[in-house]
């Protein structure tokens, strides 16, 4: 199959940017989309020209390093796939397919279709983590976890971190990323120590680079591991429940 | 004068500063906001549901719409001296009015910093519906609807030949005008389009969430929208059209 690729071409952060258009025949149905940028790069490169520069790593939608705005909707057409996994099948032949980087004031463009996503990192330093006991690995069983509860903090902890969702945000939100790095913590014991502080220094930190929510569900309908709204309602929860504990201890001074 | 301990030294005195108020720090969160727009949302959901109510009293007849209006003054007594349970409930509404509008403004502002630079080539929508992406415009729409809905039928400014207190005979004058009763219609049906998103999305802001209950929560948001956007479009349909007298 033959298709005609709009690109979006930005040779540095600062530079402007434009559309470049780029025929690519021979392309077969059943290559990724990232294929089909790599038989670009080819072409571009036996021409002498610069290729595009676009994030990709483990190809098998595990790492989120691929990340590509495909016809206006993030990961493409096809529903709980990122880039990688999204195959030409799924396009006409002879059509024209607009590629743009995500676009959010936190995701700086580096280049082409490549974003600077380190925002992401300072969200997760700010405590996406447990106080972990150092030592011997201890008795599995030891602490009981309700199986539902198990699948609830598996299902938030499939978060790949691609920032598809920040991206398909009409807001510039990342309430689907934060609250699914909060609540796979959150929700099981482990997590009990630090639930409140972690709640709270994670949405402070997300809030200082991202929009806010208006609940429009676009991120959940992008994610390429369909994590659910639902746990922005428990971010939620749990933010506001934060606010109002008293932490503090008995007879101490603030 | 013997030296006590911390006086030994030229430290440098501590330059930290008084944490803020709790409500200031509670304040500067979006969520916190939005919270505070669900919570101020509920007010006005509850405000709107009642005025439909007491406002359908006109297809009942004059007397019956015009003691209702003299039953709100009375409200509270004779706890309460004349007006003021009624006073306390505007002050209430206005309240959460001005914080729903504010909070709305300033997400608003924080949203379009998050994305200076908009898509170049046009989004393809998945999820959001055509009410969620118009609540500004909606939101707007029905600002400026109270305002002149408070000039109509509150201070009769704007309406020929007021009549405080019979509000039977200055809801017919203002209807008869047909221009009006269009703009009641148009900014009645914004309304019932902010209420759509509005009633379902306070539940996610509220972290309200809970498989057993969530499909209600859009049919709860259904119901609403549908039933007073029904009710207020009804009124100046019915009246300007004459089907009622």
């Amino acid at each position: 199959m033959k298709v005609t690729l709009n690109v979006w071409r930005q040779r540095s952060p600062n530079d402007g940017g434009s559309f470049q258009i780029y025929e690519v025949d021979e392309v077969s149905p059943d290559m990724s989309f990232l294929e089909l940028f790599d038989v670009l790069n080819e072409q571009l490169i036996e021409k002498g020209e610069e290729p595009v520069a676009f994030d990709h790593d483990c190809r098998e939608g595990i790492c989120g390093s691929c990340s590509m705005m495909i016809n206006g909707r993030a990961h493409g057409p096809e529903s709980g796939t990122a880039t990688c996994q999204l195959h030409m099948r799924k396009f006409e032949d002879g059509a024209t397919i607009t590629v743009e980087p995500w676009r959010a004031n936190a995701f700086p463009i580096i280049k082409d279709l490549v974003v600077d996503r380190s925002a992401f990192d300072r969200i997760v330093e700010a405590g996406g983590y447990i106080t972990a006991p150092t030592g011997t690995a201890s008795e599995a069983n030891l602490i009981l976890v309700p199986k539902e509860v198990s699948d609830a903090a598996m299902d938030a902890a499939a978060c790949i971190g691609c920032g598809a969702c920040v991206a398909a945000c009409p807001n510039g939100a990342a309430q689907l990323f934060t609250a699914a790095k909060i609540q796979h913590l959150n929700l099981l014991p482990q997590g009990q120590p630090e639930r409140w502080s972690r709640v709270i220094d994670m949405v402070d930190t997300m809030e200082e680079f991202f929009g806010s929510c208006t609940n429009h569900r676009e991120c959940e309908a992008v994610c390429p591991k369909e994590i659910s709204i639902d746990f922005i309602a428990l971010m939620n929860r749990d933010y506001i429940r934060a606010q109002f504990k008293q932490r503090r201890l008995t007879g101490q001074k603030s | 004068m013997t030296k006590v301990a911390g006086d030994l030294t030229d430290a440098p005195a501590s330059t930290r500063r008084r944490p803020a108020p709790f409500v200031v720090t509670f304040y500067r969160s979006a969520i916190a906001k939005k919270w505070l727009m669900a919570i101020s949302g509920i007010i006005l959901l509850g405000y709107v549901l009642a005025h439909l109510v007491g406002n359908l009293k006109v297809f009942l007849g004059k007397d019956d719409i015009n003691h209702y209006a003299e039953w709100l003054r009375e409200l509270g007594e004779p706890a309460l001296p004349h007006e003021v349970l009624l006073w306390g409930m505007r002050i209430v509404l206005l309240g959460a009015f001005v914080i729903h509008i504010v909070a709305a403004y300033q997400l608003t502002m924080m949203n379009r910093r998050a994305r200076p630079q908009a898509y170049r080539s046009p989004r393809d929508y998945v999820a959001a519906d055509f009410a969620s992406r118009t609540m500004r415009w909606t939101g707007v729409i029905v600002l400026l609807f109270v305002i002149f809905h408070l000039l109509d039928l509150t201070f009769g400014t704007v309406n020929p030949g007021y009549e405080s207190g019979n509000v039977y005979r200055n809801m017919i004058a203002s209807f008869e005008r047909v221009p009006v009763a269009i703009a009641y219609i148009v900014a009645n049906l914004a309304l019932g389009i902010h209420i759509f998103h509005g009633a379902w999305s306070m539940f996610q802001s509220l972290g309200l969430n809970n498989p057993r209950y969530n499909a209600w929560r859009r049919y709860f948001a259904m119901g609403f929208a549908g039933a007073i956007t029904t009710g207020n479009v009804a009124i100046p349909l019915i009246i300007t059209t004459g089907i009622y007298p």
